[in-house]
């Protein structure tokens, strides 16, 4: 089910500012992969063009290849809908749909892609509860609507939902900058159960949970303010933090800058 | 220390937690009376209107055969009749402008807000804008030009909804692409990420969290075309008699209605001009509240 990732030469824009430059690296099935690096050197930017989410925003693209399994995501005939169903997503902030009770939230996705049969979507949204670890919390209260619950739950809701639709791929993007030490620690402990599944992308400014939570970390960096941001070194997550090979990873992990 | 000794001899230095110093307290006591006095003046017109109103027209209200007769065959002189020709020619005219703008609208407002770029988006944009500077006058004689001049056709109620449909659209579209661009972009992200495609998710996600705003600028426009008068002068003259076909005949309405009687100086007939404002007004009310009920219970329940 989880699937690798190759990127090769990537640059990606904003109409004509270049965020992100020459980004290659590979990142194997069921492993967790942690950025990390200072604001605003293109971790959210690079990671959005793995589920071509950077399109969305207008004058967004992309040059270079992403694969997916060996398939180009950005090849004329994919449908970015589609790539977006196999890579999931997980945001900084909580953003349950406000309309919707806790069940229809994680019932979301598949609805909305065409699923109608009530057993299944009883059964699938029970095993994503579960297996974002808040199926005990709200088991009584499925009906009532998402945003009622606290923000780490909120979180762990957000995480059951992407999980709902059985992606292969799952991209966090800083899912815990917004929560408490506890539910902090719950979400790290789902990612560390969710990796026997899933090929896991977590952008983290914490360098203690890309210690905890990752097998590989890449450490991303950019020259000037302006200049785009660049992949500087991607390694086992052990390597990087006790003996980094570039001079500026070792820099910003001992937190000399950054 | 006490406060004299403070006064005369060193200022202690003033810090947040002090009382505010006298000037600031006589400035914070004139805004607040300013801001009162500009809320004591905007509220007299209201409430006079309304009393007025309340007080001369009540009466005919209590009157069943208020809601269920016409003015047919009822003259000036005489008391009795009642407004349901005019009430359900106001009501048929304002929901058929409403089936008729509110698409047309709501998929402007969604195109502005989620699809348009450049040079066409601006264009419809600017159009909004000059539709909603047309004075309902000129709206209607537009229609009169197109219906009648043109086509050569009767003047009948349906025309009077077209004239309505122009001032309805740019009030509605407004509204709702400021509900649209309240929808925060994380949830149609959100959905994205799910695999959902944009036009699946403007429809079941965007729309359904912006839906009570939605309504509730759907009934601020449909207060405004009910009370709208210029069409109807123009496209829709008076009938006393009970009309509900929008494609024959003259088809009464409340500000018709209204319209028709108030020179007359036969107290029965003024009676009745006071009842028919009442009744508008009463009609414009009860269409927001249902509105805002609908829009509630839409929401999921806490
Ligand atoms: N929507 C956007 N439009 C234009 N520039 C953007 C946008 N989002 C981010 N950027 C720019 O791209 C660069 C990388 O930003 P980002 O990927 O958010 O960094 P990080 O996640 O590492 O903090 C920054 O210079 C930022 O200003
Ligand atoms: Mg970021």
């Amino acid at each position: 089910m989880a699937q690798r990732i190759d990127v090769k030469d990537l640059n990606v824009y904003y109409s004509s500012f270049k965020a992100v430059e020459g980004v290659s690296m590979a990142v194997d099935p069921r492993t967790v992969t942690a950025f990390i690096g200072p604001s605003g050197c293109g971790k959210s930017t690079f990671l959005r063009t793995l589920n071509r989410m950077h399109e969305v925003i207008p004058g967004g693209r992309v040059e270079g290849s992403v694969q997916l399994n060996g398939r180009d995501l950005y090849a004329k005939e994919v449908d970015p809908v589609a790539v977006r169903r196999t890579v999931g997503m997980v945001f900084q902030r909580p953003n349950p749909f406000p309309t919707m009770s806790i069940f229809d939230n994680v019932a979301a996705g598949l609805r909305l892609n065409g699923e109608k049969r009530k057993k299944v979507l009883a059964e699938r949204v029970e095993k994503s509860l579960r297996g974002a670890n808040l199926w005990n919390e709200v088991k009584d209260r499925l009906a009532k609507p998402g945003a009622g619950l606290s923000g780490g739950q909120q979180q762990r809701l957000c995480i059951a939902r992407a999980i709902a639709v059985q992606p292969q791929v799952l991209l966090m993007d800083e899912p815990c900058s917004a929560l408490d030490p506890i539910s902090t620690m719950a979400v790290e402990d789902l990612i560390n159960e969710l990796k026997t599944e899933y090929t896991i992308v977590i952008v983290t400014h914490n360098m203690q949970q890309a210690a905890r939570v990752s097998d590989r970390t890449a450490f991303f960096n950019l020259a000037a303010t302006g200049k785009p941001g660049r992949l500087v070194e991607i390694n086992d997550t052990d390597k990087i933090f006790s003996n980094p090979t570039e001079k500026a990873t070792e820099d910003y992990i001992s937190g000399r800058f950054g | 220390m006490s406060a004299l000794t403070q006064d005369t001899l060193s200022p202690a230095p003033a810090s947040p937690i002090d009382k505010p110093s006298a000037g600031r307290a006589i400035k914070d006591k004139l805004a607040t009376v300013a801001v009162w006095t500009a809320f004591g003046i905007a509220i007299i017109p209201l409430v006079w209107i309304l009393y007025t109103v309340v007080d001369r027209g009540a009466n005919l209200l209590f009157d069943p055969h208020w809601w269920t007769n016409s003015q047919r065959g009822i003259v000036a002189r005489v008391a009795g009749g009642g407004a349901y020709h005019a009430i359900i020619g106001t009501l048929l005219q304002a929901a058929v402008t409403a089936i008729i703008a509110v698409p047309i609208a709501v998929f402007t407002a969604i195109y502005l807000v989620e699809y348009g770029r450049g040079k066409l988006a601006r264009t419809v944009s600017f159009m909004v804008d000059i539709l909603t500077g047309i004075p309902s006058i000129v709206a209607a004689l537009f229609i009169y030009a197109v219906w009648v001049t043109t086509f050569g056709l009767e003047r009948v109620g349906f025309a009077v909804c077209l004239a309505l449909v122009l001032l309805m659209i740019p009030v509605v579209v407004r509204s709702t692409e400021e509900m649209l661009k309240l929808v925060p972009n994380e949830l149609r992200e959100a959905s994205y990420a799910l695999g959902v495609p944009k036009w699946k998710t403007i429809f079941k996600i965007v729309l359904p969290t912006s839906f009570s705003g939605i309504v509730t600028g759907v009934l601020l426009g449909l207060a405004r075309i009910m009370g709208e008068t210029a069409p109807l002068l123009i496209l829709g003259p008076y009938s006393k008699s009970i009309n509900t076909d929008l494609f024959g005949g003259f088809m009464a309405a409340l500000p018709t209605m209204i319209n028709q009687d108030r020179v007359e100086s036969y107290d029965p007939a003024l009676n009745r001009v006071w009842a028919a404002a009442l009744t508008l007004i009463v009609l414009v009310m009860v269409l927001n509240i249902a509105g805002r009920v609908i829009a509630r219970r839409s929401k999921v329940s806490r």
